[in-house]
């Protein structure tokens, strides 16, 4: 129990009435955004579902899938989650709505990879509210007790529930990438947004000291970078600037203060890559 | 007693012992230990003719303080102080010295070997050896640059 494994589900068991036609059907980049969201989901998890009301059982675009079936009709995004975490008790279950064009695989991965196992959830800050975005979220096990009491008491946000309860709360590494698209202005904004659009940069100075110093040849520069989080940083700069040191060796600093390599990086942040040290 | 601001100090100039030693007399105290570590001529069988030290400077101090204090709280002596150089060093030459008063000379040894042992460790400080061939070398860095980079990434929890 301690570890459980980690399935994946994708809502598309919604009417889309505000879109006024079948939301997982809408294309982006030619692929149905349904689709889009199982390819990027079942490449992290053990298994990969879609979630469907009981009417959509027959339909052609979900039955390719492995799918699971609404327990009660109408209760929303709820429902799905309920019918996931009862289909299999014994795992952890990141839900995933199906109208999030922006999202890319390395949300996913920075989710999965700071998932606290002994919360209730593991899940992204909204940027507009403050509050846990249900639907990119990983649900432990532990999560079924209150979300089906939630239920019986006829409490169906699953926002609500989250911002209730112990739930690890994340930054966003690509601030975008939970917008979600209701309506047909949203769809055609969100279109030309991937489009046009180039990912965010962001300017950042960097420090290098003893070995690094010298492989870059500067003891500092300041850059246009699109890397999110020190890692992704360091990754540039090994090739840009023919670093040789193993990130296995090496401690971050953001500010003059020890970090981490996966802390979401700010505009203007100084970030030093510590050689292995040796004073004494 | 409260420990008077910056007990840990970074020196691009030669240490002077007895103006750090000054600092630690406490009528309280009945002992006193001091370590000093010196540029040895010599490293795993290369022959030294200098060293070069180099700090990220904010983060050293701040670390240094950590761990001074940490000393303070652990073995409960009175006055815990160190100071290390930067630059370059000449064989003889005192590199790092830590001094510590205490009521009694037990916990003065415990806290000082301790404050050499972890500042080895954690402080931002890197040294350069200059060896007698020509050749030169950051310690404990090349044999990382030639070790194949795995794509691991060690998370460092954030310290308040």
């Amino acid at each position: 129990m301690s570890d459980p494994l980690l399935y994946g589900l994708v809502l598309a068991g919604g009417r889309s009435r505000r879109m006024q036609r079948d939301k997982a059907m809408l294309p982006y980049a030619g692929e149905p955004q349904l689709e889009r969201a199982l390819r990027l989901l079942a490449a992290e998890v053990a298994r990969a579902f879609v979630s469907i009301s009981a009417e959509q059982r027959a339909d052609p675009q979900r039955a390719r899938y492995e799918c699971i079936v609404d327990l009660t009709p109408d209760l929303g995004p709820i429902g799905g989650i309920q019918a996931a975490l009862t289909a299999h008790p014994e795992c952890a279950w990141l839900i995933l709505a199906c109208d999030l064009p922006f999202l890319d695989a390395s949300t996913l991965r920075h989710l999965i990879e700071r998932r606290a196992r002994g919360r209730i959830a593991t899940a992204y800050r909204s940027r507009h509210d403050g509050q846990p975005e249900p639907l990119c979220a990983i649900y432990e096990p532990a999560s079924r007790a209150p979300l089906e009491a939630a239920i019986a008491s006829g409490r169906l946000c699953p926002r609500a529930l989250l911002s209730q309860q112990d739930v690890e709360l994340l930054d966003l590494l690509e601030p975008l990438a939970l917008e979600n698209v209701n309506t047909g202005a949203e769809y055609g904004a969100a279109v030309s947004a991937l489009g046009r659009d180039p990912p965010p940069t962001r300017h950042l100075r960097v420090r290098y000291f003893a070995l690094l110093r010298e492989q870059a040849g500067r003891g500092s520069e300041e850059l246009e970078t699109q890397a999110r989080t020190p890692r992704e940083l360091y990754e540039q700069l090994c090739s840009l600037r023919g670093l040789t040191l193993g990130p296995q060796f090496l401690r971050v600093a953001i500010n003059e203060e020890f970090g981490d390599w996966l802390t979401p990086l700010d505009e203007g942040d100084t970030v030093a890559f510590l050689p292995p040290v040796a004073g004494g | 007693m409260d420990a008077p601001v910056q007990q840990f100090i970074l020196s691009d100039a030669a240490l002077d012992p007895s103006a750090l030693r000054a600092a630690l007399h406490d009528g309280r105290c009945g002992g006193y230990v001091a370590f000093e570590g010196w540029v040895r001529d010599y490293n795993e069988g290369r022959r030294v003719l200098r060293l070069e030290y180099e700090a990220f400077i904010p983060l050293a101090l701040r670390e240094g303080e950590r761990i001074l204090q940490q000393a303070r709280e652990r073995f409960g002596v009175e006055h815990v102080r160190c100071a290390h150089r930067t630059g370059m060093l000449a064989v003889g030459e005192l590199a790092v010295w830590v001094g510590v008063s205490a009521p009694h000379r037990g916990e003065a040894f415990d806290a000082c070997r301790f404050v050499i042992d972890h500042i080895k460790h954690t402080v931002p400080i890197w040294k350069k050896e200059y060896y007698q061939d020509g050749d030169s070398g950051w310690i404990n860095c090349e044999q990382c640059a030639a070790a194949p980079a795995h794509a691991e990434y060690h998370s460092h929890p954030h310290r308040s």
